[in-house]
């Protein structure tokens, strides 16, 4: 089999990971997580920088697991790109290649091409602290690059970047990842980011999958709270009988249009909710009485978020509702939902 | 707050140079200076105080890489061993380098036999004495440096194929260079200065073993005055190597 | 083996202490109540000079001697530099000669004991040695002593008068650093002084010369003129002179004069 297939079993003292990783040649996965979730450690053990007490990782069929770190032909990218502060631009990038056995001047000469890949033809002599932020960045992609690995890890690669720098990079990052022929993996915590780099996302938590997806499978059907979060909708699990679920951990009910029987997870986005002061007329079905627990602004829209019973729940409105409704923190509402507006699918 | 005593501790430091020129003859300075002994000391002081850096780094930098890298049990035992000639009295160290590299010592009565080698009264004792002496700063001051490095530079290197020794050259050396600058010009320093453990394990002959501490030694003996033109030079030339060696390697990390 | 090694080396570190170790400052200390009397003598005096110390202490009571040993040119630059000693006892004429020079001593000195060289071999005696030509073998090893202190001054002399050129490879800084050289088998033959060897026995043998004779050491004592204790300064001057203290010199192998 091409491409990537491994089984990541790392044990270190009360933390345990136990992950199963496939991509094929050319494909890029987006490893995603909460911190302390074991996406870099899975990073590190797939490069050999921590021992694996079992499993294996194969990289184009070929059993990488018993080689050490240099022999393992893989290109890895780093959080805070670690380009060597004492050799240049040009240097850094020939170092691979030199390692490789590649004699001085064709080392450079392949560098050089790197770095007119990435766009810093013009900086082949600056030292590591002369660059920006992205500059090191593309710096160190060639670094990675340039030793024509196999498989390529990226890890929080777009994290150290400022929001405006980080917009442009990403952009030159997806083109040299689509690029790039061998399989890549990319940690990151940034949903957008792995929306937008990554053709499959796999989601991590406390060393373990919890999901595996296409970027929009999984932001359609998150199946844990924190993928909700991350991809900004309200999850719950319930027991559906029909056009109705039953929320688990709470008192309430929800109908909903897809009908489905047995375990399932209900998600609605925060601005299917609508709010009210007062009830409703006509009374949606759907409807509830909430404490509004606290109230946070969030580009130009406000993210209200709302107590159970009958369960949590948030809820994005204007901030000119805000003030419509006189919103504050302990203040009683309405809210409702349309059953048009919720998404149902199997537990 | 901090600046009284900073100027008390400079005072403290550089009036005894202040006596020395005081009291320096300055009037016979030129023809004192001369003389062949005291330019024959200087220079061996100079060559034996090298050589013993260049040991030191060959043998110190790598005791002080498996001190900062390699866990092994004992360590922390070995570290303090480390230090022991910064401790032990330089005369002291003299007795037991001649007790152990001496012609009838336990690795120098096999040296002698099988090789003819005797290592008292020769230059080689002296550098031997000076390395054994001043390695203690080379090790500290680069394991210091070692443990401060961030490691994930070697990781790095070893994602792009270097080996441990690779590593260990291109990246780790240089990473800590300054260090490495720093415990050598410390090193090379103490070895100029070296008395105690030269003059017990190798003696006092010159233009072989005599450098120029243990001419400023003798010459008080006799002729405080000549002891204090030779140790004017002796002073003037270290503050002129090191000052041009701190600025250009220490400064520039 | 490693016996005699720790042996050795206690007995450098603690011969490094009592080297360099006290400056002598001669302050009486006042918590005691007594009287200190501060003497300055020459390192190869060490043990004669503390057993005669005891036995002053002995007849003077409530009063303490303090000794400073250590070499006599670096004890005589301490006594004209302003040192409060009450005795100076010199191992050469010309130690003692700055002292005097500076008119620091309260009288005349006075010369209590000769010392004589001989050559000091390891207890296995390698090189086969009877006299002074002996030692101008081309592959034996012989230390002595700097010309710049007594104990070289003396070989320089002693071999001039037996017509021979020692060739050494090193020259010590004193007599202590020769007998360590030779107690080690490091040197096969040094010149050092009879009093020296008699304490390093049996380690160290001594073979006595013809040619030491011309080759005598005078050792020189004094009261100081500033001497803090100036009755009790005379008197141990005294004590050193009389017969007590010649028979204690004697027993340790110097010559009365």
């Amino acid at each position: 089999m091409s491409g990537l297939d491994a089984r990541l079993v790392v044990r270190r003292g009360a933390f345990d990971l136990d992950l199963e990783l496939a991509a094929a040649p050319g494909e890029v996965v987006a490893l995603l997580g909460p911190n302390g979730a074991g996406k870099s450690t899975a990073l590190r053990a797939l490069a050999g920088l921590v021992a694996m007490a079992g499993g294996h990782i194969r990289v184009d069929g070929a059993d990488l697991r018993p080689l050490p770190a240099e022999r393992r032909g893989i290109g890895m990218v780093f959080q805070d790109y670690l380009l060597f502060p004492h050799l240049s631009a040009l240097d850094n990038v020939a170092f691979g290649p030199r390692c490789q056995g590649t004699g001085r001047r064709d080392a450079r000469r392949i560098a050089a091409e790197w770095l007119d890949r990435v766009g810093l033809a013009g900086h082949a002599a600056s030292r590591p602290r002369a660059l920006s932020g992205g500059q090191a960045q593309r710096v160190a992609l060639a670094r990675a690059l340039a030793v024509r690995p196999g498989l390529l890890l990226l890890d929080e690669p777009l994290a150290a970047l400022d929001a405006h720098t980080r917009l442009e990079i990403r952009a030159a990052l997806r083109r040299h990842l689509a690029g790039f022929e061998g399989a890549a993996v990319l940690v990151t915590h940034d949903p957008l980011d792995a929306m937008v780099l990554a053709d499959r996302l796999v989601v991590l938590e406390r060393g373990r999958l919890v999901q595996r997806g296409t970027p929009a499978e999984v932001a359609r059907r998150p199946r844990t709270d924190y993928v909700a979060r991350l991809v900004g909708l309200n999850l719950y699990r319930g027991r559906a009988d029909g056009g109705t679920v039953a929320i688990e951990d709470g008192a309430g009910k929800l109908d909903t249009v897809d009908s489905l029987t047995g375990d399932v997870f209900l998600a609605f986005a925060p601005s299917a909710v609508a709010l009210y002061r007062t009830r409703p007329d006509g009374s949606p079905r759907n409807l509830w009485r909430a404490r509004v627990a606290a109230i946070e602004r969030q580009g130009d829209r406000v993210r209200v978020q709302l107590d159970g019973p009958p369960f949590a729940a948030s809820a994005d409105v204007t901030p000119g509702a805000v003030a419509e409704l006189g919103l504050a923190e302990g203040s009683l509402v309405w809210a409702a939902v349309k059953a048009t507006e919720t998404h149902v699918y199997p537990a | 707050m901090l600046l009284l005593p900073a100027l008390a501790g400079l005072a403290f430091l550089v009036l005894p140079l202040v006596g020395l020129l005081v009291r320096a003859p300055w009037s016979t300075l030129g023809t004192r200076l001369a003389e062949p002994q005291v330019l024959e000391a200087l220079r061996l002081s100079l060559v034996s105080a090298t050589l013993a850096t260049v040991l030191c780094l060959l043998l110190g930098v790598p005791l002080a890489w498996l001190l900062a890298r390699v866990p092994f049990p004992g360590a922390r035992v070995v570290r303090a061993l480390v230090t022991v000639p910064l401790v032990l009295p330089p005369v002291v160290g003299g007795v037991a380098l001649l007790l152990v590299l001496g012609r009838r010592g336990l690795v120098g009565g096999w040296l002698d036999s099988a090789f003819g080698l005797t290592l008292p009264f020769t230059t080689a004792g002296v550098v031997l004495a000076e390395t054994f002496v001043a390695m203690p700063f080379l090790v500290i001051s680069v394991e210091g440096a070692l443990r401060a490095a961030d490691l994930r530079f070697e990781e790095a290197a070893a994602t792009l194929g270097a080996t441990r020794w690779t590593i260990f050259r291109r990246v780790t050396l240089p990473l800590v260079a300054p260090g490495v600058a720093a415990g050598a010009i410390l090193c090379w320093a103490r070895a100029l200065g070296e008395f105690g453990a030269t003059i017990t394990f190798a003696g006092n002959f010159p233009g072989r073993t005599q450098t120029m501490p243990l001419a400023v030694y003798l010459a008080l003996e006799t002729d405080p005055q000549a002891a204090i033109v030779l140790s004017l030079v002796l002073l003037a030339v270290s503050v002129v190597v090191l000052a041009a060696l701190r600025d250009r390697w220490v400064s520039a990390s | 083996m490693l016996k005699r090694i720790a042996v050795a080396v206690t007995a450098l570190s603690l011969a490094s202490v009592t080297g360099c170790g006290d400056t002598g400052d001669g302050e009486a200390s006042p918590a005691s109540g007594g009287r200190t009397l501060t003497v300055f003598a020459a390192a190869s005096l060490t043990e004669t000079f503390t057993a005669l110390g005891a036995a002053f202490e002995g007849s003077h009571p409530g009063l303490k001697v303090r000794f400073n040993f250590g070499g006599s040119s670096t004890l005589a630059k301490q006594i004209t530099e302003g040192a409060p000693a009450d005795v100076f006892a010199a191992a050469s004429p010309a130690t003692m000669k700055p002292v005097t020079d500076d008119g620091a001593a309260s009288g005349p000195p006075r010369v209590f004991a000769r010392n004589r060289l001989v050559i000091a071999v390891p207890k296995d005696d390698p090189g086969k040695i009877h006299g002074l030509p002996d030692l101008t073998g081309p592959t034996l090893k012989v230390v002595l002593c700097a010309e710049q202190v007594p104990c070289g001054a003396a070989a320089k002399k002693a071999a001039a008068a037996a017509g021979v050129t020692i060739r050494p490879v090193s020259q010590e800084q004193d007599v202590k650093a020769v007998l360590t050289k030779v107690r080690l088998g490091e040197a096969d033959a040094g010149l050092v002084y009879r009093s020296d060897v008699k304490a390093a026995s049996p380690q160290v043998k001594g073979i006595e010369f013809a040619e030491s004779a011309k080759a005598i050491n005078d050792y020189p004592i004094a009261a100081l003129a500033k001497a803090p204790q100036p009755g009790p300064a005379g008197e141990f001057v005294r004590l050193v002179l009389s017969q007590q203290g010649r028979t204690v010199l004697t027993g340790a192998g110097f010559e009365s004069p």
